[in-house]
Protein backbone atom coordinates (compact mmCIF):
# COMPACT_ATOMS: atom_id res chain seq x y z
CA UNK A 1 0.00 0.00 0.00
CA UNK A 2 1.40 3.41 -0.92
CA UNK A 3 2.28 5.84 1.87
CA UNK A 4 0.67 8.78 0.17
CA UNK A 5 -1.58 8.97 -2.82
CA UNK A 6 -3.13 12.10 -4.34
CA UNK A 7 -5.68 11.72 -7.09
CA UNK A 8 -6.73 14.66 -9.23
CA UNK A 9 -6.53 17.20 -6.36
CA UNK A 10 -8.18 20.58 -6.93
CA UNK A 11 -8.07 23.28 -4.30
CA UNK A 12 -7.22 26.85 -3.44
CA UNK A 13 -8.09 29.85 -1.35
CA UNK A 14 -11.51 31.51 -1.39
CA UNK A 15 -13.03 29.77 -4.42
CA UNK A 16 -10.00 30.37 -6.65
CA UNK A 17 -8.32 27.09 -7.51
CA UNK A 18 -4.55 27.02 -7.45
CA UNK A 19 -4.34 23.26 -7.79
CA UNK A 20 -5.98 22.02 -10.96
CA UNK A 21 -5.62 18.27 -10.78
CA UNK A 22 -2.42 17.10 -9.06
CA UNK A 23 -1.58 13.41 -8.88
CA UNK A 24 1.03 11.91 -6.62
CA UNK A 25 2.11 8.48 -5.50
CA UNK A 26 4.74 7.96 -2.85
CA UNK A 27 5.74 4.60 -1.38
CA UNK A 28 6.79 4.20 2.22
CA UNK A 29 10.48 5.03 2.79
CA UNK A 30 10.70 7.09 -0.39
CA UNK A 31 11.84 10.68 -0.81
CA UNK A 32 9.50 12.69 -3.03
CA UNK A 33 10.45 16.12 -4.31
CA UNK A 34 8.09 18.72 -5.76
CA UNK A 35 9.74 21.23 -8.08
CA UNK A 36 8.46 23.76 -10.56
CA UNK A 37 8.35 27.48 -11.30
CA UNK A 38 7.06 30.12 -8.90
CA UNK A 39 3.30 30.04 -8.56
CA UNK A 40 3.05 26.43 -9.77
CA UNK A 41 1.27 25.42 -6.58
CA UNK A 42 4.13 23.47 -4.95
CA UNK A 43 3.72 24.78 -1.41
CA UNK A 44 -0.03 24.92 -1.93
CA UNK A 45 -0.04 21.19 -2.62
CA UNK A 46 1.90 20.53 0.57
CA UNK A 47 -0.58 22.65 2.55
CA UNK A 48 -3.50 20.85 0.92
CA UNK A 49 -2.05 17.51 2.04
CA UNK A 50 -1.64 18.83 5.59
CA UNK A 51 -5.22 20.13 5.77
CA UNK A 52 -4.29 23.81 5.77
CA UNK A 53 -6.10 24.45 2.52
CA UNK A 54 -9.50 23.31 1.35
CA UNK A 55 -9.50 20.52 -1.20
CA UNK A 56 -12.51 21.05 -3.49
CA UNK A 57 -12.16 17.94 -5.59
CA UNK A 58 -10.12 14.76 -5.66
CA UNK A 59 -8.76 12.44 -2.97
CA UNK A 60 -5.73 12.37 -0.76
CA UNK A 61 -4.97 9.04 0.88
CA UNK A 62 -2.52 8.30 3.68
CA UNK A 63 -1.85 4.57 4.12
CA UNK A 64 -4.87 4.03 1.87
CA UNK A 65 -7.27 6.05 4.02
CA UNK A 66 -8.82 9.29 2.78
CA UNK A 67 -7.50 12.31 4.71
CA UNK A 68 -8.44 15.31 2.61
CA UNK A 69 -9.68 18.28 4.66
CA UNK A 70 -8.89 16.65 8.02
CA UNK A 71 -7.63 19.12 10.65
CA UNK A 72 -3.82 19.30 11.01
CA UNK A 73 -3.81 17.96 14.57
CA UNK A 74 -5.74 14.88 13.40
CA UNK A 75 -3.13 14.36 10.69
CA UNK A 76 -0.33 14.58 13.24
CA UNK A 77 -2.10 11.80 15.13
CA UNK A 78 -2.15 9.74 11.93
CA UNK A 79 1.58 10.06 11.47
CA UNK A 80 2.10 13.17 9.38
CA UNK A 81 4.61 15.88 10.23
CA UNK A 82 4.82 19.29 8.59
CA UNK A 83 7.66 21.83 8.58
CA UNK A 84 6.52 25.18 7.19
CA UNK A 85 8.95 27.30 5.22
CA UNK A 86 8.72 30.34 7.45
CA UNK A 87 7.90 30.87 11.11
CA UNK A 88 8.67 27.24 11.76
CA UNK A 89 9.90 27.52 15.37
CA UNK A 90 8.49 28.96 18.60
CA UNK A 91 10.97 31.83 19.02
CA UNK A 92 10.56 32.46 22.76
CA UNK A 93 10.64 28.78 23.71
CA UNK A 94 13.98 27.07 24.26
CA UNK A 95 15.21 24.54 21.71
CA UNK A 96 14.24 21.67 23.99
CA UNK A 97 10.77 23.13 24.65
CA UNK A 98 10.29 23.50 20.89
CA UNK A 99 11.08 19.82 20.48
CA UNK A 100 8.79 18.85 23.38
CA UNK A 101 5.91 20.64 21.65
CA UNK A 102 6.43 18.34 18.66
CA UNK A 103 5.60 15.38 20.90
CA UNK A 104 2.61 17.13 22.47
CA UNK A 105 0.28 14.30 21.48
CA UNK A 106 2.71 11.62 22.62
CA UNK A 107 4.13 12.85 25.93
CA UNK A 108 5.40 9.36 26.75
CA UNK A 109 7.80 9.62 23.81
CA UNK A 110 9.59 12.80 24.84
CA UNK A 111 12.72 11.32 26.45
CA UNK A 112 13.38 8.70 23.80
CA UNK A 113 12.66 11.00 20.85
CA UNK A 114 14.71 13.87 22.29
CA UNK A 115 17.74 11.58 22.36
CA UNK A 116 17.02 10.55 18.77
CA UNK A 117 16.60 14.12 17.50
CA UNK A 118 19.81 15.27 19.23
CA UNK A 119 21.51 12.36 17.49
CA UNK A 120 20.25 13.56 14.08
CA UNK A 121 21.15 17.18 14.84
CA UNK A 122 24.17 17.22 17.19
CA UNK A 123 24.56 21.06 17.08
CA UNK A 124 21.23 21.37 18.92
CA UNK A 125 22.50 19.53 22.00
CA UNK A 126 24.49 22.44 23.37
CA UNK A 127 21.79 24.95 22.39
CA UNK A 128 19.00 23.10 24.17
CA UNK A 129 18.42 25.84 26.76
CA UNK A 130 18.66 28.72 24.28
CA UNK A 131 15.52 30.40 22.88
CA UNK A 132 14.99 29.16 19.32
CA UNK A 133 14.53 32.74 18.13
CA UNK A 134 18.21 33.42 18.82
CA UNK A 135 19.52 30.65 16.55
CA UNK A 136 20.93 30.98 13.04
CA UNK A 137 18.77 30.09 10.03
CA UNK A 138 20.30 26.65 9.60
CA UNK A 139 19.98 25.75 13.26
CA UNK A 140 16.41 26.98 13.26
CA UNK A 141 15.66 24.66 10.35
CA UNK A 142 17.12 21.80 12.40
CA UNK A 143 14.86 22.71 15.33
CA UNK A 144 11.88 22.84 12.97
CA UNK A 145 12.64 19.43 11.49
CA UNK A 146 13.41 18.03 14.93
CA UNK A 147 10.09 19.28 16.26
CA UNK A 148 8.21 17.51 13.46
CA UNK A 149 10.20 14.30 14.04
CA UNK A 150 9.30 14.23 17.75
CA UNK A 151 5.84 12.83 16.94
CA UNK A 152 7.47 9.89 15.08
CA UNK A 153 5.83 10.62 11.73
CA UNK A 154 5.69 8.10 8.91
CA UNK A 155 5.50 10.96 6.42
CA UNK A 156 7.38 14.24 6.82
CA UNK A 157 6.37 17.23 4.70
CA UNK A 158 9.11 19.84 4.23
CA UNK A 159 8.37 23.21 2.62
CA UNK A 160 11.59 24.57 1.09
CA UNK A 161 13.84 23.45 3.93
CA UNK A 162 16.93 25.07 2.40
CA UNK A 163 15.40 28.46 1.50
CA UNK A 164 17.75 31.26 2.48
CA UNK A 165 20.49 28.98 3.80
CA UNK A 166 24.17 29.17 2.90
CA UNK A 167 25.43 26.37 0.57
CA UNK A 168 27.20 24.78 3.54
CA UNK A 169 24.00 24.46 5.55
CA UNK A 170 22.07 23.48 2.43
CA UNK A 171 24.20 20.37 1.97
CA UNK A 172 23.92 19.64 5.67
CA UNK A 173 20.11 19.76 5.47
CA UNK A 174 20.02 17.52 2.37
CA UNK A 175 22.27 15.04 4.20
CA UNK A 176 19.95 15.06 7.21
CA UNK A 177 16.92 14.55 4.99
CA UNK A 178 18.56 11.47 3.56
CA UNK A 179 19.46 10.16 7.02
CA UNK A 180 15.95 10.73 8.34
CA UNK A 181 14.61 8.87 5.31
CA UNK A 182 17.06 6.05 5.90
CA UNK A 183 15.62 5.76 9.42
CA UNK A 184 12.28 4.86 7.85
CA UNK A 185 10.46 8.16 7.45
CA UNK A 186 8.85 8.96 4.10
CA UNK A 187 9.67 12.49 2.91
CA UNK A 188 7.80 14.84 0.61
CA UNK A 189 9.49 18.17 0.10
CA UNK A 190 9.15 21.28 -1.99
CA UNK A 191 12.49 22.63 -3.20
CA UNK A 192 13.81 25.59 -5.14
CA UNK A 193 17.24 23.99 -5.48
CA UNK A 194 15.76 21.54 -7.92
CA UNK A 195 18.92 19.82 -9.17
CA UNK A 196 20.27 19.01 -5.72
CA UNK A 197 16.87 17.94 -4.48
CA UNK A 198 16.12 15.68 -7.44
CA UNK A 199 19.50 14.06 -6.93
CA UNK A 200 18.29 12.60 -3.65
CA UNK A 201 14.70 12.00 -4.81
CA UNK A 202 13.14 8.61 -5.43
CA UNK A 203 10.16 10.40 -6.94
CA UNK A 204 10.09 13.81 -8.58
CA UNK A 205 6.96 15.81 -9.35
CA UNK A 206 7.37 18.76 -11.69
CA UNK A 207 4.33 21.02 -11.26
CA UNK A 208 3.28 23.90 -13.48
CA UNK A 209 0.06 25.89 -13.26
CA UNK A 210 -1.29 23.56 -10.60
CA UNK A 211 -0.88 20.36 -12.61
CA UNK A 212 1.71 17.63 -13.01
CA UNK A 213 3.96 18.41 -15.96
CA UNK A 214 6.44 15.58 -15.46
CA UNK A 215 6.41 12.73 -12.94
CA UNK A 216 9.25 10.25 -12.76
CA UNK A 217 12.17 9.12 -10.64
CA UNK A 218 14.55 11.91 -9.63
CA UNK A 219 17.27 10.44 -11.77
CA UNK A 220 15.10 10.22 -14.89
CA UNK A 221 13.86 13.78 -14.48
CA UNK A 222 17.42 15.08 -14.17
CA UNK A 223 18.33 13.24 -17.37
CA UNK A 224 15.26 14.41 -19.31
CA UNK A 225 16.29 17.24 -21.67
CA UNK A 226 12.75 18.73 -21.68
CA UNK A 227 12.71 19.02 -17.89
CA UNK A 228 16.23 20.41 -17.89
CA UNK A 229 15.40 23.02 -20.50
CA UNK A 230 12.14 24.28 -18.99
CA UNK A 231 12.63 23.86 -15.28
CA UNK A 232 16.23 23.31 -14.28
CA UNK A 233 17.78 26.23 -16.10
CA UNK A 234 19.38 24.18 -18.93
CA UNK B 1 11.35 58.06 62.70
CA UNK B 2 7.63 58.65 62.94
CA UNK B 3 7.83 60.01 59.44
CA UNK B 4 9.42 56.80 58.20
CA UNK B 5 6.64 54.72 59.75
CA UNK B 6 4.18 57.01 58.04
CA UNK B 7 5.99 56.39 54.75
CA UNK B 8 5.91 52.62 55.27
CA UNK B 9 2.19 52.68 56.05
CA UNK B 10 1.18 54.99 53.24
CA UNK B 11 3.56 54.04 50.48
CA UNK B 12 5.19 50.66 51.01
CA UNK B 13 2.15 48.79 52.31
CA UNK B 14 -0.45 50.70 50.35
CA UNK B 15 1.60 50.53 47.14
CA UNK B 16 2.15 46.79 47.54
CA UNK B 17 -1.57 46.24 48.05
CA UNK B 18 -2.51 48.21 44.94
CA UNK B 19 0.39 46.72 42.98
CA UNK B 20 -0.53 43.13 43.88
CA UNK B 21 -4.13 43.58 42.77
CA UNK B 22 -3.10 45.29 39.53
CA UNK B 23 -0.51 42.58 38.92
CA UNK B 24 -2.94 39.68 39.31
CA UNK B 25 -5.50 41.46 37.14
CA UNK B 26 -2.92 42.33 34.50
CA UNK B 27 -1.66 38.73 34.30
CA UNK B 28 -5.17 37.64 33.27
CA UNK B 29 -5.49 40.41 30.70
CA UNK B 30 -2.07 39.65 29.24
CA UNK B 31 -2.67 35.86 29.08
CA UNK B 32 -5.95 36.38 27.24
CA UNK B 33 -4.22 38.78 24.86
CA UNK B 34 -1.33 36.43 24.20
CA UNK B 35 -3.63 33.52 23.29
CA UNK B 36 -6.61 35.26 21.66
CA UNK B 37 -5.05 38.57 20.59
CA UNK B 38 -7.70 40.89 21.94
CA UNK B 39 -8.04 43.27 24.87
CA UNK B 40 -10.57 41.71 27.22
CA UNK B 41 -12.43 44.63 28.75
CA UNK B 42 -14.78 42.41 30.73
CA UNK B 43 -11.88 41.31 32.89
CA UNK B 44 -12.64 43.73 35.72
CA UNK B 45 -16.21 42.53 35.96
CA UNK B 46 -15.02 38.95 36.05
CA UNK B 47 -13.06 40.08 39.11
CA UNK B 48 -16.23 41.57 40.59
CA UNK B 49 -18.09 38.37 39.79
CA UNK B 50 -15.50 36.38 41.75
CA UNK B 51 -15.85 38.69 44.74
CA UNK B 52 -19.64 38.49 44.43
CA UNK B 53 -19.49 34.68 44.52
CA UNK B 54 -17.39 34.94 47.68
CA UNK B 55 -19.97 37.31 49.15
CA UNK B 56 -22.83 34.91 48.39
CA UNK B 57 -20.97 31.90 49.76
CA UNK B 58 -19.89 33.81 52.86
CA UNK B 59 -23.45 34.93 53.48
CA UNK B 60 -24.62 31.34 53.08
CA UNK B 61 -22.05 29.87 55.51
CA UNK B 62 -21.04 32.81 57.71
CA UNK B 63 -19.47 30.79 60.49
CA UNK B 64 -17.44 28.36 58.37
CA UNK B 65 -14.12 30.15 58.82
CA UNK B 66 -14.25 30.64 62.56
CA UNK B 67 -13.48 26.99 63.34
CA UNK B 68 -10.32 27.16 61.21
CA UNK B 69 -9.29 30.62 62.33
CA UNK B 70 -9.37 32.19 58.86
CA UNK B 71 -11.86 34.69 57.45
CA UNK B 72 -14.82 32.82 55.95
CA UNK B 73 -14.40 34.81 52.73
CA UNK B 74 -10.93 33.38 52.25
CA UNK B 75 -12.19 29.86 52.83
CA UNK B 76 -14.78 30.39 50.09
CA UNK B 77 -12.24 31.76 47.61
CA UNK B 78 -11.28 28.42 45.99
CA UNK B 79 -14.93 27.66 45.27
CA UNK B 80 -15.45 31.18 43.90
CA UNK B 81 -12.40 30.68 41.68
CA UNK B 82 -13.96 27.53 40.22
CA UNK B 83 -17.27 29.33 39.64
CA UNK B 84 -15.55 32.32 38.03
CA UNK B 85 -13.45 30.03 35.83
CA UNK B 86 -16.68 28.30 34.74
CA UNK B 87 -18.22 31.69 34.01
CA UNK B 88 -15.18 32.68 31.94
CA UNK B 89 -15.33 29.47 29.90
CA UNK B 90 -19.09 29.94 29.50
CA UNK B 91 -18.75 33.54 28.34
CA UNK B 92 -16.16 32.46 25.80
CA UNK B 93 -18.42 29.68 24.48
CA UNK B 94 -21.45 31.97 24.29
CA UNK B 95 -19.97 35.20 22.98
CA UNK B 96 -16.33 35.15 21.88
CA UNK B 97 -16.09 31.72 20.28
CA UNK B 98 -18.85 32.35 17.71
CA UNK B 99 -17.16 35.65 16.83
CA UNK B 100 -13.78 33.95 16.44
CA UNK B 101 -15.41 31.26 14.26
CA UNK B 102 -16.50 34.06 11.92
CA UNK B 103 -12.90 35.21 11.74
CA UNK B 104 -13.72 38.73 12.92
CA UNK B 105 -11.10 41.40 13.53
CA UNK B 106 -9.84 41.73 17.13
CA UNK B 107 -11.65 45.05 17.56
CA UNK B 108 -14.99 43.24 17.21
CA UNK B 109 -14.02 40.99 20.12
CA UNK B 110 -12.99 44.06 22.14
CA UNK B 111 -16.39 45.67 21.57
CA UNK B 112 -18.02 42.33 22.36
CA UNK B 113 -16.18 42.26 25.67
CA UNK B 114 -17.50 45.75 26.44
CA UNK B 115 -20.99 44.32 25.97
CA UNK B 116 -20.14 41.45 28.31
CA UNK B 117 -18.85 43.92 30.90
CA UNK B 118 -22.12 45.87 30.89
CA UNK B 119 -24.10 42.68 31.13
CA UNK B 120 -22.09 41.26 34.01
CA UNK B 121 -22.19 44.53 35.91
CA UNK B 122 -25.93 44.81 35.41
CA UNK B 123 -26.49 41.26 36.60
CA UNK B 124 -24.37 41.74 39.70
CA UNK B 125 -26.16 45.03 40.49
CA UNK B 126 -29.48 43.29 40.09
CA UNK B 127 -28.64 40.74 42.79
CA UNK B 128 -26.21 42.60 45.03
CA UNK B 129 -27.63 46.11 44.98
CA UNK B 130 -25.44 49.16 44.58
CA UNK B 131 -24.31 49.81 48.13
CA UNK B 132 -21.04 48.61 49.63
CA UNK B 133 -21.07 45.34 51.56
CA UNK B 134 -18.36 43.91 53.75
CA UNK B 135 -17.06 40.46 52.92
CA UNK B 136 -16.63 40.06 56.67
CA UNK B 137 -20.11 38.88 57.50
CA UNK B 138 -19.72 37.05 60.77
CA UNK B 139 -16.07 37.71 61.55
CA UNK B 140 -14.11 40.86 62.19
CA UNK B 141 -11.37 42.43 60.05
CA UNK B 142 -8.26 42.01 62.15
CA UNK B 143 -5.93 45.03 62.24
CA UNK B 144 -2.35 44.51 63.38
CA UNK B 145 -0.43 47.41 64.90
CA UNK B 146 3.24 46.58 65.01
CA UNK B 147 5.09 48.81 67.46
CA UNK B 148 8.50 49.88 66.21
CA UNK B 149 11.17 49.24 68.87
CA UNK B 150 12.55 52.80 69.03
CA UNK B 151 11.82 55.14 71.88
CA UNK B 152 11.04 58.20 69.81
CA UNK B 153 8.52 56.35 67.64
CA UNK B 154 4.94 56.60 68.71
CA UNK B 155 3.10 55.53 65.56
CA UNK B 156 2.88 51.80 64.85
CA UNK B 157 3.13 50.09 61.46
CA UNK B 158 -0.45 49.24 60.58
CA UNK B 159 -1.32 46.26 58.44
CA UNK B 160 -4.67 44.52 58.16
CA UNK B 161 -5.34 40.81 58.04
CA UNK B 162 -6.61 40.81 54.42
CA UNK B 163 -3.47 42.69 53.36
CA UNK B 164 -1.30 39.93 54.80
CA UNK B 165 -3.38 37.31 52.97
CA UNK B 166 -3.12 39.46 49.85
CA UNK B 167 0.68 39.39 49.91
CA UNK B 168 0.76 35.65 50.58
CA UNK B 169 -1.79 34.84 47.85
CA UNK B 170 -0.08 37.07 45.30
CA UNK B 171 3.20 35.33 45.95
CA UNK B 172 1.58 31.89 45.70
CA UNK B 173 -0.29 32.81 42.51
CA UNK B 174 2.83 34.20 40.83
CA UNK B 175 5.02 31.22 41.78
CA UNK B 176 2.32 28.76 40.73
CA UNK B 177 1.87 30.52 37.39
CA UNK B 178 5.62 30.55 36.82
CA UNK B 179 5.90 26.82 37.50
CA UNK B 180 2.87 26.14 35.29
CA UNK B 181 4.25 28.11 32.34
CA UNK B 182 7.82 26.87 32.59
CA UNK B 183 7.42 23.25 33.70
CA UNK B 184 4.05 21.82 32.69
CA UNK B 185 3.21 20.47 29.27
CA UNK B 186 0.05 22.59 29.03
CA UNK B 187 1.85 25.73 30.18
CA UNK B 188 4.54 25.30 27.56
CA UNK B 189 1.86 24.66 24.95
CA UNK B 190 0.23 27.94 26.00
CA UNK B 191 3.49 29.79 25.45
CA UNK B 192 3.93 27.98 22.14
CA UNK B 193 0.47 29.03 20.99
CA UNK B 194 1.17 32.60 22.02
CA UNK B 195 4.39 32.50 19.96
CA UNK B 196 2.98 30.94 16.82
CA UNK B 197 -0.62 29.63 16.75
CA UNK B 198 -0.32 28.04 13.29
CA UNK B 199 2.75 26.06 14.22
CA UNK B 200 1.14 25.06 17.52
CA UNK B 201 -1.72 23.55 15.56
CA UNK B 202 0.68 21.89 13.12
CA UNK B 203 2.40 20.31 16.13
CA UNK B 204 -0.85 18.65 17.12
CA UNK B 205 -1.58 21.02 20.01
CA UNK B 206 -5.33 21.26 20.53
CA UNK B 207 -5.71 25.01 20.37
CA UNK B 208 -9.36 24.91 21.47
CA UNK B 209 -8.28 23.27 24.68
CA UNK B 210 -5.53 25.85 25.24
CA UNK B 211 -8.13 28.60 24.83
CA UNK B 212 -10.30 26.94 27.48
CA UNK B 213 -7.32 26.52 29.84
CA UNK B 214 -6.51 30.21 29.38
CA UNK B 215 -10.03 31.18 30.42
CA UNK B 216 -9.87 28.90 33.45
CA UNK B 217 -6.62 30.50 34.61
CA UNK B 218 -7.78 34.03 33.83
CA UNK B 219 -11.09 33.41 35.61
CA UNK B 220 -9.40 31.93 38.67
CA UNK B 221 -6.93 34.80 38.91
CA UNK B 222 -9.73 37.33 38.39
CA UNK B 223 -11.61 35.81 41.34
CA UNK B 224 -8.48 36.13 43.51
CA UNK B 225 -7.86 39.76 42.52
CA UNK B 226 -11.51 40.78 42.92
CA UNK B 227 -11.90 39.09 46.29
CA UNK B 228 -8.67 40.51 47.69
CA UNK B 229 -9.70 43.97 46.57
CA UNK B 230 -13.14 43.60 48.11
CA UNK B 231 -11.60 42.26 51.33
CA UNK B 232 -9.25 45.21 51.56
CA UNK B 233 -12.10 47.71 51.20
CA UNK B 234 -15.72 46.59 50.76
CA UNK B 235 -17.61 44.85 47.99
CA UNK B 236 -19.31 47.09 45.43
CA UNK B 237 -20.66 46.16 41.97
CA UNK B 238 -18.40 48.70 40.27
CA UNK B 239 -15.38 48.26 42.52
CA UNK B 240 -13.18 46.46 40.00
CA UNK B 241 -14.55 48.35 37.02
CA UNK B 242 -12.81 51.45 38.33
CA UNK B 243 -9.43 49.76 38.21
CA UNK B 244 -9.90 48.31 34.71
CA UNK B 245 -7.86 51.06 33.06
CA UNK B 246 -4.93 50.92 35.52
CA UNK B 247 -4.88 47.14 34.99
CA UNK B 248 -4.64 47.62 31.23
CA UNK B 249 -1.95 50.24 31.77
CA UNK B 250 -0.07 47.71 33.91
CA UNK B 251 -0.34 45.00 31.24
CA UNK B 252 0.92 47.37 28.54
CA UNK B 253 3.67 48.87 30.69
CA UNK B 254 4.97 45.36 31.38
CA UNK B 255 4.86 44.33 27.72
CA UNK B 256 1.60 42.97 26.33
CA UNK B 257 1.43 39.19 26.25
CA UNK B 258 4.22 38.84 28.78
CA UNK B 259 3.02 37.42 32.14
CA UNK B 260 6.17 38.42 34.08
CA UNK B 261 5.92 41.86 32.53
CA UNK B 262 2.35 42.12 33.81
CA UNK B 263 3.56 41.48 37.35
CA UNK B 264 6.28 44.12 37.05
CA UNK B 265 3.84 46.51 35.35
CA UNK B 266 1.29 46.01 38.12
CA UNK B 267 3.76 47.02 40.81
CA UNK B 268 5.21 49.90 38.77
CA UNK B 269 1.74 51.35 38.24
CA UNK B 270 0.62 50.61 41.82
CA UNK B 271 3.64 52.29 43.40
CA UNK B 272 3.57 55.17 40.94
CA UNK B 273 -0.01 55.90 41.97
CA UNK B 274 0.78 55.76 45.67
CA UNK B 275 3.95 57.82 45.39
CA UNK B 276 2.21 60.44 43.27
CA UNK B 277 -0.47 61.18 45.85
CA UNK B 278 1.87 60.85 48.84
CA UNK B 279 2.39 64.08 50.75
CA UNK B 280 6.16 64.52 50.73
CA UNK B 281 5.88 67.37 53.19
CA UNK B 282 5.75 64.81 55.97
CA UNK B 283 9.14 63.36 55.07
CA UNK B 284 10.73 66.79 54.64
CA UNK B 285 9.33 68.37 57.78
CA UNK B 286 12.14 67.10 60.08
CA UNK B 287 14.65 68.93 57.90
CA UNK B 288 12.76 72.23 58.07
CA UNK B 289 15.35 73.68 60.49
CA UNK B 290 18.28 73.07 58.18
CA UNK B 291 16.50 74.65 55.21
CA UNK B 292 17.07 78.35 54.43
CA UNK B 293 14.64 80.54 56.28
CA UNK B 294 13.02 81.98 53.13
CA UNK B 295 11.98 78.48 52.00
CA UNK B 296 8.65 77.63 53.53
CA UNK B 297 7.45 74.08 52.92
CA UNK B 298 3.92 74.05 51.57
CA UNK B 299 1.60 71.92 53.67
CA UNK B 300 0.74 69.67 50.74
CA UNK B 301 3.67 68.47 48.68
CA UNK B 302 1.98 65.67 46.73
CA UNK B 303 2.72 65.45 42.99
CA UNK B 304 -0.98 65.29 42.21
CA UNK B 305 -3.99 65.58 44.46
CA UNK B 306 -5.74 62.30 45.07
CA UNK B 307 -8.71 63.22 42.85
CA UNK B 308 -6.33 63.00 39.91
CA UNK B 309 -4.87 59.66 40.94
CA UNK B 310 -6.46 57.98 37.91
CA UNK B 311 -4.23 59.92 35.48
CA UNK B 312 -1.03 58.55 37.01
CA UNK B 313 -1.20 55.11 35.34
CA UNK B 314 -1.58 56.82 31.98
CA UNK B 315 1.31 59.15 32.61
CA UNK B 316 3.47 56.12 33.44
CA UNK B 317 2.06 54.30 30.41
CA UNK B 318 2.98 57.09 28.01
CA UNK B 319 6.39 57.66 29.63
CA UNK B 320 7.33 53.97 29.42
CA UNK B 321 6.00 53.51 25.89
CA UNK B 322 8.08 56.49 24.72
CA UNK B 323 11.15 55.02 26.37
CA UNK B 324 10.48 51.36 25.49
CA UNK B 325 7.71 50.93 22.89
CA UNK B 326 7.24 47.22 23.64
CA UNK B 327 6.98 47.66 27.42
CA UNK B 328 9.41 46.83 30.21
CA UNK B 329 9.68 43.23 29.06
CA UNK B 330 9.66 42.68 25.33
CA UNK B 331 5.94 42.30 24.63
CA UNK B 332 4.04 41.79 21.42
CA UNK B 333 3.87 44.67 19.01
CA UNK B 334 0.24 45.70 18.80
Amino acid sequence: MPLLEARDVHGGYGGMNILNGVNMLLEADQVGVIVGPNGAGKSTMLKAIFGLLHVNQGDILLHGEPIQNLAPNKLVQRGMGFVPQEKNVFPSLSVEENLEMGAFLKPGNVKRMLAKVYEFFPPLTEKRRQPAGELSGGQRQMVAMGRALMAEPTLLLLDEPTAGLSPLYMNEIFDRVREINAAGVGILMVEQNAKQALAIADKGFVLAAGQNRFTDTGEALLADPDVAKSFLGG
Amino acid sequence: MNELVFFINNVIISGSVTGSIYAIGAIGVTLIFSIMRFAHFAHADMMTFGAFMVLLLTAAFPAAGASLGVPTALLMLPLAMVLTAALAVGIDKAFYKPLRAHGVKPIVLVIGSLGVTLMLQGLIRLFAGTSGQSLYVDDRKEIFRLAVPFESVRAPIVITEPQIYLFILTLVAVVALHLFLSRSRLGKAMRAMSDNPDLAQASGINTQMIVAVTWVIAGGLAAIAGTLLALDVTFKPDLSFFILLPIFAAAIVGGVGHPYGAIAGGFVVGFAETLAVFNWNILLRPFQDSLPAWLELPSNLAFVSSEYKIVVPFFILVAILVWRPTGLFKGKVI
